[in-house]
């Protein structure tokens, strides 16, 4: 079991995740992720789909995987990376069904994802993470380690992997239907407006 | 007539976009602690003390605020009276603009073709608009335009029957389908009337109007605040997570237009609201 409550109320999470530890994550509850995360954007997604279409190796095992969407700034020297916050996920759905569906369990992102995501996560028992966008500064500090692992002729939009250590994030979209942002919204949107 | 060197120039703008990345705007400062004041949302006040101390620690360690430091969209004032020497007034600033995200450890996000999409490698060119002015200055405004929220910026050529409501109920919509893809809380540039690339330019010339300020015209200025009531009552909040804080500001520009046409184009900024301006 790699998600256990912490004394603060938040969810210390550690990767890989199984299905137990997915099933164990709301809509609305926030998380300290720890491990590994593999970085992708639009540019490497378009490069894995057609290898997951030929059925292909991809350049990383992304079963019980999470990957975060991101395109990081330029580390300065003695710095492990620049800024690195989260860019808008929605970009990304035409190509994440098939990625959970070989077995990845989580993404992390910004903004809303479409229905057949939605569906995906319930189908496949995966999780849709929200981490603060525009934070990139902040959330640098918990990137410990980086490589870059495939298609480092993209630049910001390679394939890395990054070690992290208590990232701060939030169920977004968990496989039980859960969704914070309706919720949230909802909760605060006055009558009329 | 004044000359002013193009080394000058690629100077200016090479400083400009390393600060206006590090270093957030003190009215976009004030905006955080105003909305900490107001937040009803736990989490929203989270999610904007996390921005404010993002602010403090990009300025202290001089790394970007956020890590999509955006296309330069630039306006440029030319005084008459101003004789740029030395080369071309846009190649100096896109100089500046290379140099600036070269040596600022700024992200390259530009792509030389919509089609075949290779990265320029070093964020040029900007995005250049150039107004001639009286005078013998040279005023610079540059904005780091962050993609994710420029994603939803939207246009719509409206009828002069559908006249000020429509206005509203489109400015309005526009806040809804950005939600939480362009980051909130957000800024609005919008620009109502002239033609179709009119309204958008000045979409973008609104943004750099001071946070907080009001518009110079009291009927706009009225109009801005009913506008931000109405946005922030969405209940979209901070990241929308859900809260009060769906936009810090919403402000308009106008220009006279033809008799068939009512223009609105809507610019998305998002918190990382990158502005800064010089006048040589
Ligand atoms: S929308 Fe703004 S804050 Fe969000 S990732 Fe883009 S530039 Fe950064």
């Amino acid at each position: 079991m790699s998600v256990r409550v912490a004394p603060d109320g938040i969810k210390d999470v550690t990767t890989p995740l199984d299905d137990e530890d997915v099933a164990s994550l709301r809509a609305g509850d926030r998380v300290r992720i720890s491990g590994v995360l593999y970085t992708a954007r639009d540019a490497a997604h378009g490069r894995l789909l057609p290898l997951i279409e030929q059925g292909q190796p991809l350049p990383f095992d992304v079963r019980g995987q999470i990957i975060y969407y991101t395109g990081p700034s330029p580390a300065r020297p003695g710095d492990v990376v620049g800024s690195i916050g989260p860019t808008t996920a929605s970009r990304m759905d035409r190509f994440t069904p098939a990625l959970l569906r070989l077995g990845l369990k989580g993404t992390i992102g910004k903004g809303y994802r479409g229905a057949a995501v939605k569906d995906a996560l319930r189908e496949h028992r995966a999780v849709y993470f929200g981490a603060i966008g525009g934070a990139g500064a902040v959330l640098s500090r918990h990137v410990k380690a980086l490589a870059v692992i495939a298609y480092e002729d993209l630049g910001t939009e390679a394939i890395r992997r990054l070690e992290v250590e208590g990232f701060p994030a939030i169920v977004i979209n968990d496989c039980h239907g859960g969704d914070l942002y309706q919720d949230g919204q909802k909760a605060y949107a006055r009558e009329g407006a | 007539m004044r000359d002013v060197h193009v080394s000058a120039i690629a100077d200016a703008v090479k400083k400009l976009c390393m600060e206006a990345n590090w270093n957030l705007e003190p009215d976009m400062l004030r905006a955080f602690d105003r909305a900490l004041g107001t937040e009803r949302s736990a989490a929203g006040r989270q999610v904007l003390q996390i921005l404010k101390d993002n602010a403090q620690l990009a300025a202290t360690r001089r790394i970007p605020y956020c890590q999509d430091t955006g296309m330069v969209v630039c306006f440029v004032e030319l005084g008459q009276d101003v004789h740029v020497t030395g080369g071309g007034l846009v190649d100096a600033i896109n100089e500046g603009v290379g140099q600036g995200y070269r040596e600022g450890y700024l992200r390259a996000s530009v792509v030389r073709s919509p089609f075949d999409r290779v990265n320029t490698g070093d964020n040029t060119p900007a995005v250049i608009h150039v107004d001639v002015v009286p005078g013998a200055t040279l005023r610079i405004m540059i904005m780091a335009k962050g993609g994710g929220c420029e994603n939803r910026s939207k246009y719509k050529m409206l009828t002069p029957a559908e006249g000020l409501p429509g206005v509203k109920d489109f400015i309005i919509e526009c806040v809804k389908t950005a939600g939480p893809d362009a980051c909130p809380p957000l800024v609005l540039g919008v620009g109502i009337g002239g033609t179709f690339e009119k309204s958008a330019i000045l979409s973008k010339k609104a943004l750099f109007r001071e946070l907080g300020s009001p518009n110079p015209d009291p009927a706009l200025d009225a109009l801005e605040h009913e506008l931000l009531d109405r946005a922030n009552g969405l209940g979209i909040g901070p990241q929308g997570y859900g809260g009060d804080t769906t936009s810090f500001g919403i402000h308009l520009l106008t220009y006279p237009c033809h008799i068939t046409s009512l223009p609105v184009a809507v610019t998305i900024e998002c918190h990382a609201h990158r502005h800064k301006e010089v006048t040589l």
